[in-house]
């Protein structure tokens, strides 16, 4: 099973992969990469989830994950499905120059 | 760890939800043999009866207090009160877009199937206290909205504004998730009412990790009701997604995130009340102030509704703020109001519009009134409600919401509610001013006078009259809703 590694850590490393993904959602202009970030947010909650619930010595967060990773899967098939309309539609998927509403 | 099977009598209780998962499966395989567009009509047809009989089964659920599925679920005049709200809505969102989906071309099977699937998400997100389910409804909301967003395919600004909700969605559900992943962490609950017991039992609780987490939960929901400053999303999302869909989002959508929203926190999180309460009190302030003040500078009616949703949105705050679940109750009565109000005015949206264009400027309202006098007037009712003028409903809520925040001495709130809808009722007005002291410039074309436009804006008007002119009868069924907080 896991080492000793404390609890802290688990909890601080998805902490820096959240605020990572989050960074990159803010800073990044491809559609997919920011996608990506928002995915890696996701497993940076999945983390936290799986940590707690073994520390806690509950199923309930395992459980959450699972859930989880079938809605990102879910949201990654309808995303990329638009990211593939917009392509179409504008030949880019930089979302700077997707930019025809605003005001 | 022992396993308990639920009870097969469980399923009776979420027959709503079957029906509506039924029906949408059943439009989802017609969609997908064939394409004419007479079997899209019947689609839409067989939708609207579909919601009917679902609203009939839904209200047998009244008085019914029950968690069922061993506390995934749970039956409650809360969440039936709101189920209720999103099959209304849904019921006139599928009569204006058996007319409209016509038009635009989007009217196919699984246009109504993803309404359907779209309330059915609505439902479990409000009547279940249990993070797992309220996150898995969430997300069938969402994921049929950024479809629907998109159904206008070869329009750019339609695909726009679905890439822009499910981007900015996304990155909220994974603020949403952050914050209840948090909170697990530091109590090992997913469960809304035993994260009440267990905060009441170890009082005083403050681990970091959970008070970090209530702000993510803020957040996240923030994102969903459309709040400043995670409002971002709104004004674009409501002017490119098809108008039928701007009117569904701006009702529905909204709804449920507060029922969820006022689920969370009016249960588990009381006892933190001062600490949250005075981060709502900021957000309430300026979302009303932005979403008011920037809704002046808009020409395009749309965008203008999205903003004065906005500042609804801030209004229904200023409730919420308070914390009292006695007064919790015209947070209810609002959101029923504000769903009437808003579909009315989308739908004279809809009508001024043609195949392929809004027609949302505000100079093709100018003249509206000699043109075609009966859709004016519906407007005006729609816009005077929106601007809070008594006899109308908008007024009453209005008036409860604000004498909630007097009642718990949150005068400062309401001073501000009060200037704000003053501000509000200029751009309101504004509309009214070009619909009759304008004169209409150039040739307008005609106007779609199907008798389905005309059914949605007399329920609409008619609600408005009657629950603004006898609203007791509406507040008692809120009061009820509310009451399983006491």
């Amino acid at each position: 099973m896991l080492p000793d590694i404390p609890q802290n850590l688990y909890y601080l490393l998805g902490a820096v992969l959240f605020t990572i993904g989050a960074v990159g959602v803010i800073t990044r202009r491809n559609a997919i990469i920011i996608f990506m970030c928002i995915e890696l947010m996701l497993n940076a909650v999945n983390l936290t989830f799986i940590a707690s619930g073994k520390f806690l010595n509950s199923l309930d967060g395992t459980i959450f994950v699972i859930f989880i990773m079938a809605v990102a899967a879910a949201e990654a098939a309808v995303g990329l499905a638009i990211f593939v309309l917009i392509f179409r539609s504008k030949g880019t998927i930089n979302v700077d120059d997707i930019n025809l509403l605003k005001g | 760890m022992d396993v308990a099977i639920p009870a097969s009598s469980d399923f009776n209780w979420i027959l709503p939800e079957i029906m509506l998962t039924a029906w949408a499966l059943l439009f989802l395989l017609i969609g997908g043999l064939t394409r004419r567009a007479s079997t899209s009509k019947a689609c839409g047809i067989m939708c609207f009866i579909g919601t009917l009989i679902t609203i009939f089964y839904t209200l047998r659920l009244w008085g019914a207090n029950l968690d069922i599925f061993n506390g995934l679920y749970t039956i409650d005049d809360y969440g039936t009160f709101f189920k209720l709200i999103f099959l209304i809505v849904l019921a006139l969102v599928t009569l204006v877009s058996l007319r409209y989906a016509d038009r635009e071309e989007i009217g196919s099977g699984e246009y109504y199937a993803l309404l359907m699937f779209g309330v059915l998400g609505m439902m479990v997100m409000t009547s279940s206290h249990h993070f797992i389910s309220i996150f898995i409804g969430l997300e069938v909301m969402s994921l049929s909205i950024y479809v629907l967003c998109g159904l206008l395919k070869g329009n750019i600004r339609s695909v726009e504004a679905s890439l822009k909700y499910f981007l900015l969605g996304a990155f909220a559900t994974a603020f949403l998730l952050y914050g209840m992943a948090m909170i697990y962490g530091s109590t090992g609950i997913i469960d809304v009412v035993e994260l009440k017991k267990f905060i009441l039992a170890k009082q005083p609780f403050s681990a970091t990790m959970f008070v970090i987490g209530i702000g993510f939960l803020i957040v996240g929901f923030g994102f969903k009701i459309a709040s400043v400053p995670f409002h971002m999303w709104t004004p674009d999302v409501y002017q490119g997604a098809p108008t039928s869909i701007t009117a569904y989002m701006a009702t529905g959508v909204k709804a449920a995130a507060f029922g969820a929203l006022i689920r969370v926190f009016y249960t588990a999180l009381i006892p933190f009340l001062p600490g949250w309460s005075e981060i709502v009190w900021f957000i309430a302030v300026i979302t009303m102030c932005v979403g008011n003040i920037t809704a002046l500078a808009q020409r395009d009616i749309k965008r203008m509704l999205a903003y004065s949703s906005i500042a609804h949105a801030g209004y229904i705050l200023i409730a919420f703020t308070t914390g009292d679940r006695e007064l919790a109750s015209s947070m209810l009565y609002y959101l029923m109001v504000y769903s009437f109000m808003n579909i009315g005015a989308f739908t004279v949206v809809i009508m001024l519009g043609r195949k392929g264009e809004d027609n949302s400027d505000l100079d093709s309202y100018a003249g509206l009134g000699a043109r075609h006098p009966f859709i004016a007037l519906c407007m005006s009712i729609f816009l005077l409600s929106l601007a809070g003028i008594p006899p109308l409903a908008g007024f009453i809520g209005k008036f409860y919401v604000l004498s909630a925040a007097v009642k718990a001495q949150y005068y400062w709130l309401a001073v501000i509610g009060v200037l704000n809808s003053v501000v509000a009722a200029f751009y309101y007005l504004r509309v009214m001013m070009y619909m009759y002291f304008k004169e209409s410039a150039g040739d307008q074309g005609t106007i779609d006078k199907a008798p389905q436009y005309g059914l949605v804006m007399l329920v609409c008007v008619w609600a408005l009259l009657h629950m603004g002119i006898f609203p007791k009868t509406f507040l008692l069924i809120a009061q009820k809703a509310i009451s399983i907080f006491g």
